[in-house]
Order: structure tokens, then C-alpha cells, then sequence
């Protein structure tokens, strides 16, 4: 599961509707795998992000390369285009868990793959 | 004629818990050569396919799409079908995201109006109403009353999930009642097509393709 995903993703537990998202990432097992570099699509997902979610998410993974807020000329700043593109599609989750911070739940992510199933009491 | 995925890594074994592509597979697969001219002029930068199973489907329209430019979901409620389309998409030089989920639970709201392509080869088969819910490989083909409880159940989706320029296809079968499905996706202010069709042993196979008027 790429870091871009863990931006996708939120609690759907029953009633659990605030403080959601993002889900907080623990015991994560983190590998890095090249991909090719395509600006024109990073470009695109600017807007797609929740961009401040993700620089929280990586900090608590000790990935401090992202500025903490998005630079204004984004889109036409290669540097910044290339750390994003490291980070949100390079970066691969392995195992680990996404935590709610709103009701607890927790989703686990095995063979690279988040579960997001729930018991059918909580959906 | 485009390549059929190498699916050589999916073994006989594996087809005993994850649905091995079949007629309605390869319908789905003519539909998307056909529809190539469309797909490179859409450009999506984000696909989803529900319930991409062996990843067959999505291997192939990943190849039509390119790699790096769109961001390719893949979801399925049976975790080994997550995990064939995973290694399908390995196998054929393709990044594909997979989550494990029914349908598109967890993605909304944060993929509301963000999916260019979206596709879903769904249960259709007319079975009991007890045998839909499954999280094996009867969750690839038991549909229900008319074939319909799981289509009917990801419908209403279809307008959240679409982007303004988005296209929505689905194989259904003539018990689905394509009529009716297509009158249904109008009231959300679809228009729709049959892209193709084929008569498979008794089966009269439909790909309905659906675009924001």
C-alpha cells in the first residue's frame, strides 16, 4: 500500500462521522520502490490530496523531506514535485496498522494490502 | 489485438477461491479494445475498478491507460482476490492499488467525484438472496434476486464516485434487466450504451457503458 492510498482512506465504522481521518499509522513496516516519475500526473493530484494529513502522517514516520505546507508554485517546482512523488508513490507500507483517532478502530494492512472490512455489528 | 495479462502465476489452486476469468471476463476485456479511442481521450488520472478479482480486467485496461499517469484502484471483499490482483498486476509491469473492502467502503468521501474510470464486472448470477455476502469466490458471482442485490446496492455510488468527465462501465447479463438498470442511471442523470454483446452458452452477456449527460 503506497502512502497515496493511506491519503484515501477513512474510518467507516457506524456513527464514527469527526476526527476520522486520517487513521494513525502504527507498527508500520515502510519500503521504498522506484517508480517512474510522471509531473503531469503529480500535477493532477494536487488538489486530490489532503495535503496537510499527509505531512502530519509522514512526520509521525519520520519522513521530514515534504514542506509543511504546499508551496504555492507546486506545480511548476520540480523539486517539491520530485519529494512528493518519493513519498506518495514510492513509499510502500508492507504491514503495520491504521488506527481511527476518532473511535479506535483498527484496520491492519498485511501483504501490502489495508483491510478495511468490518465485522457486520459495525457497519 | 491487444495481449490477454499473463496470468501465468495463478495457479488451478488459486482458482478454487478467486474467480478464474471467464466468458463475461473476456467480453469486458473486447469492450475496453474497443473502447480505446475513448479511454486515451479521457485520460483518467484516477480508475477504480470493484471487485477485480484474478486482476484480469484491470492488467489489461492499466496497459490501455498507461502507468504512470493514473493512479489505478482495484477493491475486493474476498482478501485472496486482493491478493491475485496485486500479483497480477506484478506479473504485468503495472502499479495497481488494492484494498481490501466491499465495494468502495473507506474510499468516500475522500474519492467523491474523483474516479475518471470506473468499472465492475459484478455478481450477476441469479442465486437465493442468502448466498450474496460471501468474502470467498462466491462473492464473484452470486447476485441474488435477479441477479441484482449487489448491482443495486453499488448504483447509487456510481454519481458520488464519477468525476464531471467520468465513464462508468459493467457487464451485466438479460436476467439483470439492462432496461431497467439504464432507466435507474438516467433518474442520476446518466446516459448510457451497449458497448457490447455476446451470447455465452445460456448466458446473453451486455457491456453498459455510463456517462454524465
Amino acid at each position: 500500500m503506497r502512502l497515496i492510498t493511506h491519503n484515501m482512506l477513512q474510518c467507516h465504522v457506524k456513527g464514527c462521522n469527526a476526527n476520522n481521518f486520517p487513521l494513525e499509522l502504527q507498527e508500520v513496516v515502510l519500503e521504498q520502490e522506484e517508480a517512474e516519475l510522471n509531473e503531469d500526473f503529480l500535477r493532477n493530484m494536487l488538489n486530490k490530496l489532503e495535503y496537510e494529513a499527509l505531512v502530519a502522517t509522514c512526520l509521525k514516520l519520520d519522513i521530514n523531506d515534504l514542506p509543511a505546507t504546499m508551496p504555492a508554485d507546486a506545480m511548476y517546482n520540480d523539486e517539491f514535485l520530485q519529494i512528493l512523488h518519493r513519498v506518495i508513490l514510492e513509499t510502500h507500507i508492507k504491514s503495520g496498522k491504521m488506527v481511527c483517532p476518532n473511535c479506535q478502530h483498527i484496520y491492519n494492512i498485511r501483504d501490502g494490502i489495508p483491510n478495511m472490512l468490518l465485522a457486520e455489528h459495525e457497519v | 489485438m491487444l495481449p490477454t495479462p499473463d496470468l501465468s502465476h495463478l495457479k488451478k489452486k488459486d482458482y478454487e477461491h478467486i474467480y478464474e476469468p471467464a466468458e463475461d471476463t473476456f467480453l469486458f476485456l473486447d469492450a475496453f479494445e474497443d473502447e480505446v479511442p475513448f479511454l486515451k481521450e479521457l485520460k483518467p488520472t484516477i480508475s477504480l475498478e470493484i471487485g477485480s478479482g484474478s486482476g484480469c480486467v484491470t492488467a489489461f485496461v492499466g496497459k490501455i491507460i498507461g502507468e504512470s499517469n493514473c493512479l489505478k484502484y482495484c477493491t475486493d471483499i474476498n482478501p485472496r482476490a486482493a491478493r491475485a490482483t496485486f500479483g497480477t498486476a506484478r506479473q504485468n509491469q503495472l502499479s495497481v492499488d488494492v484494498v481490501e473492502t466491499h465495494l468502495v467502503d473507506a474510499l468516500l468521501p475522500r474519492l467523491e467525484n474523483q474516479i475518471d474510470l470506473l468499472y465492475f464486472n459484478p455478481p450477476y448470477v441469479l442465486t437465493p438472496s442468502e448466498e450474496v455476502g460471501s468474502h470467498s469466490v462466491e462473492a464473484a458471482w452470486a447476485g441474488g434476486i435477479d441477479g441484482r442485490e449487489v448491482i443495486d446496492e453499488f448504483l447509487p455510488f456510481v454519481k458520488r464516485l464519477l468525476s464531471a468527465k467520468g465513464a462508468f462501465y459493467m457487464v451485466v447479463v438479460n436476467e439483470n434487466k439492462p432496461d431497467d438498470i439504464r432507466e435507474i442511471m438516467a433518474q442520476d442523470g446518466f446516459s448510457s450504451s451497449v458497448v457490447k454483446t455476446r451470447l455465452a452458452g445460456r448466458e446473453k452477456l451486455f457491456i453498459l457503458k455510463f456517462t454524465r449527460v
